[in-house]
């Protein structure tokens, strides 16, 4: 089937499976393989990606969900001259990744808690990031660079 | 997941018609239960109808002393909802426990009492605020709406197009939810409606139920002390991995307990 969407800024186009998932369009056809796919089962959040400006899991839905929407990858977070996004920033200032698997879709997921609780409490900040898993169980930094970023977005 | 072939019509009529051109057709919502299903193969239908397309499903509609929630609105939309937080706290409430944010973000009030899982929240929101799910073709009551596991009274060929909620005097959902999975080991919704008081209970048994001694102790008298020593039998309950039927029946009393206290 054929599929439109618009990612990172760019209009894409493929012609696809209708069983294809969004998360395998974007890594496999797109090649953007910034978004991973941990757990697979929708628990983790690695493939966490915002969908016409909401996170979403993207392994959880199929490519033509996402017909003509507009998708925001890890990808196309910084600048174009490379400025990392504040989210981005604070994860590198305040060590919010051990192996980096998670980092992908805790900073898309991390955007998207700020933006619905700005200025967020270490409390709420633990409460919304219950649909990321860290595996190294590092989240004593990335909800520090969560609260860091929050003061500057 | 096995192939299916994908429609997305643009009108809840294009959906019906669809929905009944024979084969195992599947009506997608959100798809937070239908693709993980599906990927596990545990679901397989012929024919997917996404619903994502239809405009007229979505969105929240205050309606007199009801609200009006369209089946394809996001359980965020519902849980930051201004007129639900106002009118009905206990309502936004729970759709802001469902899952986790992501999920929230996809998933819908019709796809969830659809599948009627029975650990899902929705169906005790549902039963304890003595809603009515408006189908393409007709209304049906709460009380009749949900059958059993994963079955509900909807026929073939029958589309949810909008949940109508009366405000309630009071109400409140607690849950004691599974930490890894989010869904509800146990989650009661207590209410003070118009109909009388209504008990309902979610993630205990094989699917959502109204605990009428409760009800009755609450509608002689409003107040958590009144329910602590009321106790549902364990004989019907779930028991698994994550909890025997002994604690969830335990757990039914402190959850109702925790509802009637925070009832608002």
């Amino acid at each position: 089937m054929k599929i439109s969407m618009t990612v990172n800024g760019k209009p894409v186009s493929a012609e696809v499976e209708a069983r294809t998932l969004l998360v395998t369009f974007i890594r496999e056809n797109l090649r953007l393989t910034g978004t991973h796919v941990g757990c697979d089962t929708s628990q983790c959040g690695a493939c966490t990606i915002h969908l016409n400006g909401r996170a979403v899991k993207s392994c959880n839905i199929l490519a033509m969900q996402a017909e003509g929407a507009d998708i925001v990858t890890i990808e196309g977070l910084a600048k174009a001259d490379g400025t990392l996004h504040p989210m981005q920033e604070a994860f590198r200032e305040h060590h919010g990744l051990q192996c980096g698997f998670c980092t992908p879709g805790m900073v898309m997921s991390a955007v998207d808690l700020v933006k619905n609780h700005p200025n967020p409490s270490e409390e709420t900040i633990r409460a919304e990031l219950d649909g990321n898993l860290c595996r190294c169980t590092g989240y004593h930094n990335i909800v520090k660079a969560v609260k860091a970023a929050s003061a500057k977005m | 997941m096995y192939a299916f072939n994908y429609q997305n019509p643009k009108s809840v009529a294009d959906a019906a018609a669809a929905l009944s051109k024979g084969g195992d057709a599947k009506l997608l919502a959100g798809g937070q239960s239908l693709i993980a299903a599906m990927k596990l193969r545990l679901s397989a239908p012929t024919d997917l109808i996404d619903l994502g397309g239809i405009k007229e499903l979505s969105g929240i509609k205050v309606e007199g002393n009801n609200i009006s929630i369209g089946a394809m609105t996001r359980h965020a939309e519902v849980a930051r909802s201004k007129e639900v937080q106002a009118k009905i706290p206990a309502l936004a409430s729970l759709a802001g426990g469902i899952g986790d944010r992501m999920v929230r973000n996809m998933g819908t009030i019709g796809g969830s009492l659809a599948h009627n899982d029975p650990v899902a929240d929705y169906p005790a929101g549902v039963l304890g605020l003595n809603a009515t799910v408006h189908t393409n073709k007709r209304k049906i009551a709460a009380d009749d709406f949900f059958k059993g596991m994963f079955e509900t009274a909807l026929a073939a060929g029958e589309i949810i197009v909008s949940v109508s909620f009366p405000v309630p005097k009071r109400a409140a959902y607690i849950k004691f939810k599974n930490p890894a999975s989010r869904y509800a080991i146990v989650g009661v919704l207590a209410a003070e409606t118009a109909s009388g008081v209504r008990v309902a209970v979610t993630g205990a048994a094989s699917s959502v139920f109204r605990v009428a001694a409760m009800e009755k102790a609450l509608a002689a008298k409003w107040s958590a002390d009144a329910v602590a020593g009321i106790s549902v039998p364990a004989d019907k309950l779930n028991s698994d991995l994550h909890a025997s039927a002994e604690y969830r029946a335990h757990l039914i009393t402190v959850m109702a307990r925790r509802a009637v206290e925070a009832a608002k």
